[in-house]
């Protein structure tokens, strides 16, 4: 199968024959991938196929091979994980812990004034007090999202965002996503949903095995045919997923 | 009435009309074994936290010698105490064998092992769960840690009442340290064992009432607190 290479935009980060290997393991095999600003990119691919793992390796947060270059400009970075871990405080404390950890030369005032404009853009002003557990999965996923999204980040990674939320939290993180790309905000996503990756991004990234298996604009990924497990991947998946 | 009967009749008098000599000594035990785990509240959740964070050759040796100090028998502390402050011992010059101070050292000794083990086990089990995520957001491992002490909360509060629980009903090292003195060095658990012995068991059963009322006491916010928080369970390993 043809790994084809989408050209991005301005380049934000990058890596070059990265590789990710746990014990025995190669979760993720010469890797080479650039992500541009602006670009929303949805990296499918089958269970164990290595979408974490590279997710991950693009956050900088697991030892690799290989060359992982990040351009100044996208210093700031943030991650919403599947199960967002929520501190056993109110809303509002965890998007003031989230700033106080991601943007350090805030102010108190300009901490709660961001936190206050998180809440107002996930539509969670009203549940501000309530205990961060206390919460419904997609608000949960709601406010890990204003969390990632207070801090202003260059790249936004997300993990399987939806993958335990039920249809209408899912529409509801889904169009909170969309606007975050419409702003512009550079986005890179890990989802087994292949309708969620359609409607999101502008390129896909398919993993198979550990490895990049293609790499193309969105309506080229899904137009053309890419051979091999490829086409059975987005066979299977299509008869379920894609709405 | 009998003699046991008549001595709780005469306990429950004292304790009612707040005698002098038990308030003293009630008083006496909790600044002890309060300043005690204050103490030992302030190094051995910084201790629990730090071991739950850093990776080092060694670390798990120094888990096991944690965990076996867990079992520290008080009359080894108060002796180990004892022979530090003694005229002869290496710290014999600070002068404060047989005080309050000597009682609150040798208390802190005590309850150290159990704050930092348990914080530690605490603190673990909170990074097992979300350490990853506080890191993505920016914190170091340590900090997340000592979030996760906040985050822990409720586990925290409950293994700190839990060390003065074992502070202020332990008896060996206060009475080798502090001398059992009336009125200096003289806390409910001394008292009781002096009293029994003298035969004044009215004092002794008051006393006893009041340390087993605290200890109920302890263990009720204890389920209080833990009940419907999702409180992980404290345990001894």
């Amino acid at each position: 199968m043809a790994a084809a290479v989408a050209a991005p935009a301005t380049p934000l980060l990058s890596l070059h024959d990265a590789s990710v290997r746990f014990g025995d393991v190669i979760a993720v095999r010469d890797a080479s991938l650039v992500v541009g600003r602006g670009e929303a990119v949805a990296i499918v691919g089958a269970n164990g196929s290595g979408k974490t793992t590279l997710l991950r390796l693009l956050h900088g947060v697991v030892p690799h091979s290989g060359t992982r270059d990040v351009d100044a400009a996208a210093a700031s970075q943030a991650m919403v994980f599947q199960r967002p871990f929520l501190l056993r405080l109110s809303v509002r404390r965890n998007l003031l812990v989230a700033l106080w950890l991601g943007a350090r030369g805030l102010a108190a005032r300009e901490r709660a004034a961001r936190a206050d404009e998180a809440l107002a853009r996930v539509g969670l002003q009203a549940l501000a007090d309530r205990p961060a557990r206390a919460l419904s999965g997609g608000e949960q996923q709601r406010l890990a999202l204003a969390r990632s999204w207070s801090v202003r980040p260059s790249i936004l990674f997300l993990d399987e965002p939806t993958a335990n939320l039920d249809p209408s939290a899912k529409k509801e993180v889904e169009s909170l996503l969309a606007g975050f790309i419409a702003e512009g905000m550079t986005i890179v996503m890990s989802t087994h949903n292949l309708g969620q990756a359609k409607r999101l991004a502008t390129r896909i990234v398919y993993m198979d095995g550990g490895r990049i298996g293609a790499d193309l604009p969105t309506a080229e990924f899904f137009a053309e045919r890419l051979g091999g497990r490829a086409d059975l991947f987005l066979k299977g998946d299509l008869s379920w997923s894609l709405e | 009435m009998s003699a046991v009967a008549e001595s709780i009749g005469t306990a429950l008098r004292l304790i009612a009309e707040a005698d002098p000599a038990l308030v003293r000594t009630v008083t006496l035990s909790f600044a002890v074994s309060g300043g005690a785990c204050l103490a030992a509240a302030w190094l051995g959740l910084l201790a629990g936290a730090w071991l739950a964070a850093a990776r080092f050759a060694g670390r798990r040796v120094v888990l096991l010698g944690l965990d076996t100090l867990l079992a520290l028998p008080s009359v080894v502390v108060g002796l180990v105490v004892y022979l530090s402050f003694s005229r002869s011992g290496p710290l014999g010059e600070w002068g404060i064998l047989f005080t309050p101070t000597a009682m609150v050292i040798a208390q802190t000794i005590l309850v150290l092992p159990i704050i930092a083990a348990l914080s530690h086990q605490v603190v673990a089990d909170g990074l097992r769960e979300g350490g990853d995520q506080l890191r993505s957001m920016g914190a170091s491992r340590l900090l997340a840690a000592l979030l996760m002490l906040l985050h822990q909360r409720w586990a925290v509060a409950t293994l700190l009442l839990a060390a003065f629980g074992r502070a202020v009903s332990e008896v060996g090292a206060v009475m080798i340290v502090g001398g059992n003195i009336d009125g200096v060095t003289r806390v409910m658990t001394t008292a009781i064992a002096l009293e029994t012995s003298k035969g004044d068991l009215p004092l002794a059963l008051a006393l006893g009432i009041v340390l087993l009322a605290v200890v109920a006491l302890i263990n009720a916010v204890i389920a209080v607190m833990s009940h419907g928080r999702g409180v992980p369970a404290v345990e001894w390993r």
